[in-house]
């Protein structure tokens, strides 16, 4: 299928592009990129007023597949991928079983194949279980299409451990995400430890288990030459920790989720469990160091941390719900209002924080829109604002931290392949 | 004034002259439970379910007497006996409690938060009898009841509380309540009881038992909760008592010579207080009890007076 696409702004950080083109698209890719393209197409898509950006590359995403098809499958996370923008996804491994051996990955890649609407990358387990117990077999994992590893949703609390397995990430060339908590000074915690968990009698999550685990995996990483990055950071001390171990050149990267520039704690009160996550939301002067840190690029990627649960299980007592909120259908029209809106960051900055950066820390071939390239484009209104609303998900799961709140810009297309894979109207 | 909330869920989320409104509605309660024939057909009609989570004999029965003192159905649900057992979430059981069309719950409940989580389910009225470390309204209530008994102003009290403050509801709600009527609080124990940035409250801190007495009017004496000590943080029972104990020594050392000693109850006798001075004549702990049927019997009247109510 030919696609045209017609006096687009099109943002293309990896080729500098800012500018109005045209963008031609045949047998699933980029043909040519210019200003006013005459081919003939069996589509042309009217891009006047829109903004043209690669596919969004969101490297934190729970799919939930294997194990509770319930809150998740890997077909309905997809598609809900696509209607956020998201064409790659790079799926954690907290599944069950987890994604810790060769025959899970194969599990995983069979479903990926059969039933997945978008990319999707896998990354692997540490340790056995995620256990943190002993080491899984990486090289073995890296062959069979592993690009990152991670215990997600635990670190490895064992140093020596960790550090073996850093550096046989070092060797197989492959990035170590890393989930920072200190379980033991968070362990039992619900929000974060301030004067609201005081006040509403709830235990708290203290900073010093995020920050104290960021220094500690950056003084190992240090040590063992590998690549780290830091996933879903939410304090300020962690902000300024990056900053200093970038400064002294150590192969570093971070990433935060839209909910750490956006909300802080207080918006918990009363007890609403769809502000519950982990690590939890920060106070009011995080959130402008989160947002300080992605302005001066200590924060390399924006990412979801897509984590869904089913009605039943955040329709509890606060303490009894789970952690996590979804994140696919959001990210990009959070970012806009409150990062691009406001000024804080510029469009491209944007772009490279959902696309082109994450795909360069995972190594692989998206993010950008060269020609010759697989077309993976979002097409998106800036200015159009909507209201998110549980009916307005395609995820299973409708625990957004979102939900009630306006937010500007819009999908009007994803294309995947060269295909139009969604599209809304108007 | 006339009273609007179908709820009580915290002394926070109540403006002076909401509290102030209770505590004369309590005072015209007072005397019915003096009366031969101790009834009024305030609530005739209206069902109760006290919905308890938690055990409680006090907080419970306060509850039961001042339903009936006015009339009402009363219904006592504990959750050892309940669906609960089998895995009904609280909405639930909340909906089914609805459907009987009954007329108020009052919920006790170990998470905190919960009785937020029933009002956004239920039409019916909640009162929160406790939950989790978040607040206790009606002990509040009846605390500050008793301490307007005793010195007929609440406005520039000086009231000490002492104890498990970090796991403390009654804490909580005493300090929102009593500062919003203007008394001088503050909170007295061990560094590892104190939760975080309390001060944001209102209250001063100090870890120094005579310091909290030497000025204070009253002291609210909170039981220690040594079952929630999950890090074995706490004191030896009887280091506490050495440091923290309230003895009759401690009390004549205070500057105010009729200080009165108040305590939510159940107590812990030569733990957080000598028995003698339980006993005293300073020691308003049962007068506390007999408060606590009024206050309870003004707020089950007022939330059914509301007109958001059923």
């Amino acid at each position: 299928m030919k696609i045209l696409i017609k006096n687009c702004r099109v943002i293309d950080p990896a080729h500098t592009i800012d500018g109005i083109r045209d963008i031609f698209i045949d047998k699933k890719k980029i043909v040519r990129i210019a200003e006013h393209l005459s081919l003939s197409a069996d589509r042309v898509i009217e891009g006047a007023g829109k903004i043209a950006i690669p596919g969004l590359v969101d490297m934190h995403v729970h799919l939930r597949e294997p194990g509770r098809e319930d809150k998740e499958t890997i077909a309905s996370g997809t598609a809900a991928a696509l209607k956020g923008g998201v064409t790659s996804i790079l799926v954690m491994p907290n599944t069950n079983p987890a994604i810790d051996s060769p025959q899970s990955i194969r599990l995983l890649k069979n479903i990926i194949k059969n039933t997945a609407c978008s990319h999707v990358y896998i990354s692997g387990a540490i340790t056995k279980m995620r256990a943190g117990e002993s080491l899984t077999d990486i090289p073995r994992m890296v062959r069979e299409g592993v690009i990152a590893i991670t215990d997600d949703g635990a670190s490895v609390d064992n140093p020596v451990l960790f550090s073996k397995a850093m550096k046989v990430a070092g060797r197989m060339n492959i990035p170590v995400i890393c989930h920072c908590e200190d379980k033991k000074m968070s362990g039992g915690g619900v929000m974060n430890l301030s004067f609201t968990s005081t006040r509403l009698g709830l235990r708290g999550i203290s900073r010093e288990s995020e920050y104290t685990r960021v220094e500690r995996d950056i003084k190992l990483a240090e040590k063992s030459g590998c690549r780290i990055h830091i996933a879903h950071v939410s304090c300020s001390e962690s902000v300024d920790i990056i900053a200093q171990a970038k400064k002294r050149k150590i192969r570093i990267t971070a990433e935060t989720a839209p909910h750490y520039f956006s909300l802080d704690e207080e918006f918990v009160s009363e007890y609403d469990a769809n502000k519950k996550m982990n690590p939890p939301l920060r106070e009011k002067h995080d959130v402008r160091a989160i947002r300080q840190g992605i302005k001066d690029g200590i924060i390399d990627v924006i990412a979801s941390d897509h984590a869904p649960h089913t009605e039943n299980e955040k329709s509890v007592e606060f303490d009894r719900a789970e952690f996590g909120v979804i994140g696919l259908e959001t990210e990009l029209s959070v970012a806009i209002t409150y990062l691009v809106s406001p000024g804080i960051i510029g469009w491209a900055e944007l772009v490279s924080l959902l696309t082109y950066n994450p795909s360069k820390i995972l190594g692989i071939d998206k993010g950008s829109l060269g020609v010759g390239k697989e077309a993976d484009i979002v097409i998106l209104d800036p200015d159009k604002e909507w209201t998110v609303n549980k009916e307005t998900f395609i995820s299973k799961s409708k625990n957004s931290a979102f939900l009630g709140q306006k937010l500007k810009g819009s999908v009007n297309y994803t294309i995947r392949g060269g295909e139009i894979v969604y599209a809304n109207g108007t | 004034m006339k009273w609007t909330r179908k709820d009580l869920l915290g002394l926070e989320y109540l403006s002076k002259e909401e509290l102030e409104f209770i505590l004369a509605t309590a005072d015209s309660f007072k005397e019915v439970s003096t009366r031969e024939i101790k009834k009024v057909p305030a609530l005739r009609g209206k069902t109760v379910v006290n919905l308890f989570y938690e055990p409680s004999t006090r907080t419970r029965v306060s509850f039961e007497v001042a339903a009936k003192r006015l009339s009402a159905d009363v219904i006592n649900i504990a959750a050892e006996t309940s669906s609960v057992k089998k895995g009904e979430t609280l909405i639930d059981t909340g909906k089914n409690i609805q459907a009987l069309k009954a007329d108020i719950i009052v919920l006790r409940n170990s998470f905190s938060g919960s009785p937020f989580l029933l009002s956004r389910h239920v039409d019916i009225s909640v009162i929160n009898a406790g939950d989790g470390w978040h607040e206790h309204p009606t002990q509040a209530l009846l605390d500050i009841f008793t301490l307007k008994e005793k010195f007929g102003r609440i406005e520039g009290l000086n009231v000490s509380i002492v104890g498990d403050i970090a796991h403390s509801r009654v804490a909580r709600s005493n300090i929102w309540g009593l500062t919003k009527l203007g008394a001088k609080v503050t909170v007295c124990a061990p560094p590892m009881l104190i939760p975080y940035a309390i001060e944001e409250m209102g209250v001063r801190i100090t870890h120094d038992i005579d310091e909290a007495l030497y000025e204070a009017d009253a002291v609210n004496v909170l039981r220690m909760q040594f079952e929630r000590d999950q890090q074995n943080a706490f004191p030896e029972h009887i280091d506490y008592f050495r440091q923290y104990g309230i003895t009759r020594e401690r009390l004549d050392k205070a500057k105010n010579k009729n200080l009165i000693v108040m305590h939510p109850g159940p107590i812990n006798r030569g733990i957080e207080l000598a028995s003698e001075v339980a006993d005293c004549p300073q020691s308003v702990i049962l007068e506390q009890v007999t408060n606590g049927i009024a206050v309870r019997m003004a707020v089950l009247f007022l939330v059914s007076q509301s007109e958001n109510s059923q």
